[in-house]
């Protein structure tokens, strides 16, 4: 259903472009040639530490901000070329919800003016009452007490107000659902409700999802296939089951290591150094400073993703030659 | 003798509205050299329980009545200048989030030699010697550099290690670490928690962990206090805790772990969210989220008895 192929954002640093020298300048590269495909129906998650670039993946997915390079379709259509007007069928099929509830709501209108905005707009034929319809079914499919309508956001705690925006994001009947971080800012039992009022909405609504997060153990129970970003680059593509019970990539497997688990004894992989910077990627595998296999290949030679396995990509020379 | 006990610690916040409590009777003890945890979502009061020790709250909170015996003196007694000699010298403090702590004007070594100036006597090149160890001590690579630099220059997990270095200079005897980890990645994280573990090891140091993370602290500690609405719900060993919750809500705040439901199935939820301040149920502050709550806890407010604090978990 969705198709990225060679996905590449950089953000240039202000001051540091020499224009009458014809030289770019310096520029951080945040996404660096991602392809990914989402199935209909799926839960796909992109996990990886901050500064990966798997929250700028989600806006340039949602067309929030503009690729540097490559392509994104939705189904047939090519989607990275639309400007203006041209977005805005694509904004009724592809919806996003942010980390933040307590930015990402509207504070000065009520619950109902928020629902409504994105239905009138992207649903003009309804009538005020079907309209009105509509979004308390919405309402009462979120766990939102059709009641609320009336009041403010600041009347509601972190949870209600991330299901208030699932049921804005919902509200327009959308075939794509970006969640960047929709349960990282909520508390461990809040973060059970609004999970699992994301998966009822999947199951009712076959809705797909590109759901990003930095908590490993929400992946395992929530994503059907995961995608491991690291410095811009997917380094591993693998259902969820695969990749908890053979991650081969040598960053996932540290990744999966620091989980603080609640029961068992902790044995954390340690990786020697610190995330390289975007603006300097490093040259070939952006991992090779810090992976324990790597050899002069991996300093010299970009590696891909290759399928060791059906469905599970890994993108490591190590794997590729055994030496794993 | 416990190195550190609290009785029946009250804190109040004064608010227009009148005085509300923020913790109600907290009572708890920790041994030389023991990792105590406090778990609680946010709101619950285990931030206001950390800095209530050191008297570090700030208006409108304050400590209402109770006592915090830190070697034999009692804490929320002391004067601020006493307080002074306690503080960063004898307990030391690590906060959540290392770009605040940290003053950005000022270099690494200036802001150790700073607290190390203000609590000992001790010449120029002795208190850079302590510096350079301390650093090395929480594995800082080329320590003598980092002197130099300013906060900017190093990641947030370097950062977190100087906070740690500047809370051992002095050799404490308890560390008071208020979500230490929160604010770094999981590979970070997994390096400090074991960073954690050894210093406290090896020099003998207790440990006051404040976190809302479960897995960190079943990692980490030796004891756990689940804190809910400003009363301490439960009180157990921490892997007794973990094996057998014993309070409706411990065991609801376990359960929703997302690794302790099979994937693709709904995750076991607590219905409702914690009260406000101003909005305190009567009797026990869980019952109205709780799926055992009968007449009797509406009325009555349990109180912690052998390690729980529920009318069903007790009888």
């Amino acid at each position: 259903m969705l198709s990225v192929r060679g996905l590449a954002k950089r953000f240039p640093l202000a001051g540091t472009r020499r224009w009458w020298r014809g030289d770019e300048g310096l520029a951080v590269h945040a996404v660096n040639g991602v392809d990914l495909e989402a199935r209909r129906g799926e839960a796909l998650c992109v996990v990886g530490e901050s500064g990966c670039g798997k929250s700028t993946l989600a806006r340039l997915v949602a067309r929030l901000i503009d690729p540097s390079a490559g392509e994104i379709h939705l189904d047939d259509q090519r989607i990275d070329t639309l400007h203006g007007r041209e977005l805005w069928p694509l904004r009724q099929r592809v919806q996003m919800i942010f980390q933040n509830p307590y930015a990402s709501l509207n504070p000065r209108m009520t619950v109902q003016q928020t629902l409504l905005e994105p239905v009138r707009l992207h649903r003009s034929s309804l009538s005020q009452s079907e309209a009105q319809e509509h979004i308390e079914q919405v309402m009462r499919s979120v766990g939102v007490d059709p009641s609320w309508g009336a009041r403010y956001p600041h009347e509601f705690s972190g949870g209600q107000r991330q299901r208030i925006s699932i049921a804005r994001a919902l509200s327009v009947s959308p075939e794509l659902v970006i969640a960047d971080e929709p349960i990282s800012a909520l508390d461990v039992s809040i973060q059970a409700q609004v999970l699992n009022v994301l998966m009822e909405a999947q199951a009712s609504a076959s809705l797909t999802y590109l759901f990003i997060t930095h908590d490993l153990s929400v992946v395992e129970h929530f994503g059907d296939r995961v995608a491991v970003m690291y410095l811009g680059r997917i380094c591993e593509l693998a259902p969820a089951r695969s990749l908890f019970s053979g991650a081969r990539h040598p960053y996932t497997q540290a990744l999966l290591s620091a989980i603080p688990r609640i029961r068992g004894q902790h044995q954390p992989q340690k990786l020697h150094g610190e995330v390289p910077t975007p603006v300097h990627s490093p040259s070939g595998c952006v991992f090779h400073g810090r992976c324990p296999l790597a050899n002069a290949r991996c300093r010299e030679q970009i590696p891909v993703l290759r399928e060791t396995q059906p469905g599970h990509t890994i993108a490591c020379h190590a794997v590729e030659e055994g030496r794993d | 003798m416990a190195l550190l006990e609290v009785r029946d610690l009250v804190v109040e916040f004064g608010l227009r509205e009148g005085a509300s409590m923020a913790l109600d009777g907290i009572s708890f003890a920790l041994e030389p050299g023991e990792r105590l945890g406090i778990v609680g979502e946010s709101g619950a009061g285990k931030s206001v329980a950390a800095f209530s020790i050191l008297n570090l709250l700030s208006a409108p909170g304050y400590i209402a009545s109770g006592q915090i015996i830190f070697d034999g003196v009692d804490l929320a007694s002391l004067s601020e200048s006493a307080l002074r000699t306690v503080r960063g010298r004898r307990i030391g403090m690590i906060f959540q989030d290392p770009m605040m702590t940290l003053n950005p004007v000022l270099s690494i070594g200036e802001q150790m030699l700073e607290c190390l100036r203000a609590h000992s006597n001790c010449s120029e090149s002795e208190a850079r010697h302590i510096c350079i160890e301390r650093l090395r001590q929480v594995q800082i690579p080329s320590p003598e550099q980092r002197l130099r630099q300013y906060p900017h220059e190093l990641s947030g997990g370097m950062r977190q290690r100087v906070i740690i270095a500047i809370a051992l200079l002095l050799d404490p005897q308890l560390i008071i670490a208020d979500e230490p980890t929160t604010a770094l990645d999981v590979t970070i994280q997994a390096e400090i928690m074991q960073l954690l573990r050894e210093l406290c090891d090896n020099e003998g140091v207790a440990l006051l962990l404040i976190t809302h993370d479960l897995g960190v602290v079943a990692q980490l500690t030796h004891r756990t206090m689940v804190l809910y609405a400003g009363r301490v719900v439960e009180q157990a060993e921490t892997a007794a805790l973990i094996r057998a919750p014993r309070h409706p809500y411990t065991r609801g705040l376990l359960d929703a772990l997302p690794e302790r439901t099979e994937p693709g199935r709904p995750l076991n939820q607590i219905p409702g969210s914690m009260p406000g301040l101003q909005s305190m149920p009567s009797g026990c502050a869980f019952h109205p989220r709780c799926n055992l709550a009968r007449a009797r806890c509406q009325s009555e407010s349990p109180a912690l008895q052998h390690g729980v604090a529920c009318w069903e978990a007790a009888c």
